[in-house]
């Protein structure tokens, strides 16, 4: 039986030091490096002892599928092959994952879309894949331009689902994230999400930990349900008595199951809550004016707030990192004494805002906007009018604007 | 803080999952009682007095306990033995220990033998056929351990306790995590010192 204390400080074949996760991501040293998120990826996976990494190409997570399979050329991933389909890979994800795999993959848009059938799956048969979705539109007519609706439709799979806002975020999370997703009391998958082109193909400087060092090998024997037990449920999920019988025995073994898959999401609350340093971060919560945001709607949010500063008004932030687990708590904490709260978001529907409205008192005070959607660019500046027009403050007219 | 308590049933047609009621696994160290966090020693005594107490108290050892799969199984297999020879010396002859497996996690229609084995898909018919009124799980996969202690507090009266080898069980009414052979073999211990100082009251039961 392996047991990951047993490896601490011994090598893999490629040289690489198993590392104490806490160490590697807090206290081993970080070297600032000019990447791109693509690039960012790579370099997160170089160090993420993954077993199997499974592609299919899709704009814009393409590069990233691409870059790493560089990796499994140079002998950093175990197995690595391009699906059949989107639909196919996420399947394939789940046998290489009942094997006992640590398994990675990416996706985006449509390609996700395609292949949701498998994300209840996945988190019903508790394995903790990870995967990337660098989102875009998923509508006809076709875009590839940044949207973040998709997220919208994983916020009910039983998945964890967290939103990053920078490379940064996105190279310490994909590390740390499978701290979270393998512990025995959560076990789930991870939807690690971003808004793509914005954060996938743009250079930012990131501080790497040392390649040398990598992650404990996943240790399957923790696992809360057997491994690759064809007899047994999850993997006999076909068979006919468990699924096909017309009885309360039957319906509540599955409702059971249900709330057991929600229960490890919310087990979830307490390693994300260490890993990430909580689900949420805010500066100036103390204001009366708030904007609340998710993904890169954050750093718009940043730049709204220094123009508004020079203005000589005081707005706060709410960066929600977490979306599953929903930081509900966090927020309601965070939002007690603002008198109005912005959520400017990448999508047509305003899911973030829902969400607030359905977790604080008061939800007349958020305002859900501003939106954009299709690809289009949020300027700070419709941050700043919205905010500006929703407390009766004269702003200019950016519609206008040129002509 | 939540007002939830994770107490003996029937508690609902649908019982929530204790998690998503605001109860929280313990860390090292501790265990949990009702889903409220205590340090393990105070357990190991509330265990022992819920198993001497009960008319029919039960062990159910799972698949990671009944084969000899590595050696800490097996040593952990000859620790539940010990614990229920231990049981069965401590009770009264008005008291029933009993040892049912629960073997694999296969869903068998149109029903298990409930004298024979118990099944995380229907435990509660185990828990009626037997009149059990307190249960030990160890040695079965989390998942289904879950699933098994939250259709027992749906359905029965059962008090239920885990003896978890990973974080431990919110749907249990008591839970010890990182589970060894020497916790096991405390238990037996624990229950040895109290033999006689708690009664067995059958009129309770």
């Amino acid at each position: 039986m392996a047991e990951n204390k047993s490896v601490i400080g011994t090598k893999n074949k490629k040289g690489q030091t198993y590392t104490d996760t806490w160490q590697l991501m807090n206290e081993a040293p970080r070297t600032p490096s000019f990447y791109t998120g693509s690039e960012v990826i790579k370099e997160a996976l170089r160090r993420a002892s993954c077993d199997v990494m499974i592609a299919y190409p899709i704009t814009p997570q393409s590069e990233a599928a691409a870059l790493i399979g560089e990796l499994f050329a140079e002998g950093y991933i175990g197995d690595y092959f391009r699906g059949e389909s989107e639909f196919a890979v996420m399947s394939q994800c789940a046998g290489a994952a009942f094997g006992g795999a640590r398994v990675f993959t990416t996706t985006a848009g449509p390609g996700t879309m395609r292949a949701m059938e498998n994300f209840p799956m996945w988190a019903g048969a508790r394995l903790p894949i990870q995967m990337i979705v660098t989102c875009r539109g998923i509508n006809s007519p076709l875009s590839i331009q940044p949207d973040t609706l998709e997220i919208a439709y994983l916020l009910n799979t039983g998945m964890l689902v967290w939103h990053a806002e920078t490379a940064q975020d996105f190279f310490d999370w994909i590390l740390k994230g499978y701290m979270v997703s393998e512990e025995p009391d959560v076990h789930l998958p991870l939807a690690l999400c971003c808004d793509g082109f914005f954060v996938t193909h743009t250079k930012d400087v990131v501080n790497l930990t040392p390649a040398d060092m990598c992650l404990p090998p996943y240790d399957p024997y923790r696992s809360p349900v057997p491994c690759m037990d064809m007899e047994c449920p999850p993997v006999r999920m076909m068979r006919d008595p468990f699924i096909m019988k017309s009885n309360y025995i039957s319906y509540a073994t599955h409702a059971s199951w249900q709330q057991e898959v929600w229960a490890a999401v919310e087990r979830s609350r307490k390693h994300t809550i260490k890993w990430l340093n909580g689900l949420i971060e805010t500066e100036n919560a103390d204001a009366d004016v708030l904007i609340v945001a998710s993904g890169t709607a954050v750093s718009q949010g940043r730049e709204a707030i220094r123009l508004l500063e020079d203005e000589g008004m005081r707005v706060g932030l709410v960066k929600v990192k977490a979306l599953r687990p929903w930081p509900g708590e966090e927020i309601r904490e965070a939002t007690k004494n603002a008198k109005h709260i912005f959520v400017p978001e990448f999508n047509v529907t305003g899911w973030l805002a829902k969400e607030i409205k359905a977790s604080i008192p008061n939800s007349e005070r958020v305002h859900a906007g501003p939106r954009v959607c299709g690809g289009m660019t949020m300027p700070p500046e419709i941050i700043v009018q919205e905010i500006k027009t929703a407390l009766g403050m004269k702003s200019m007219s950016l519609a206008g604007r040129g002509s | 803080m939540t007002q939830y308590r994770v107490l003996p049933g029937p508690e609902h047609f649908l019982p929530p999952a204790a998690a998503s009621m605001g109860i929280r696994l313990p860390n090292p160290g501790e265990a949990h009682i009702n889903g409220v966090i205590v340090p393990e020693e105070q357990a190991y005594e509330e265990a022992a007095r819920q198993f001497l107490m009960a008319k029919v108290p039960t062990i159910f050892p799972g698949p990671l306990v009944l084969w000899a799969w590595n050696e800490k199984a097996a040593k952990k297999a000859t620790a539940i033995r010990h614990l229920y020879e231990t049981i069965k010396e401590c009770v009264t002859p008005q008291q029933q220990a009993m040892l049912i497996p629960m073997p694999d996690y296969r869903p068998k229609y149109p029903k298990i033998n409930p004298e024979v084995e118990i099944n995380p898909n229907h435990p509660n018919l185990t828990i009626w056929h037997n009149k059990i009124d307190a249960c030990m799980f160890v040695g079965v996969h989390c998942h289904q351990a879950n699933l098994s202690l939250k259709i027992i507090r749906g359905g029965t009266s059962c008090y239920t306790i885990a003896m978890c080898a990973q974080a431990g069980h919110e749907d249990a009414m008591m839970s010890f995590r990182d589970a060894t052979a020497e916790k096991i073999m405390k238990l037996a211990d624990t229950i040895k010192r109290l033999k006689g100082s708690v009664k067995f009251d059958p009129k309770k039961r």
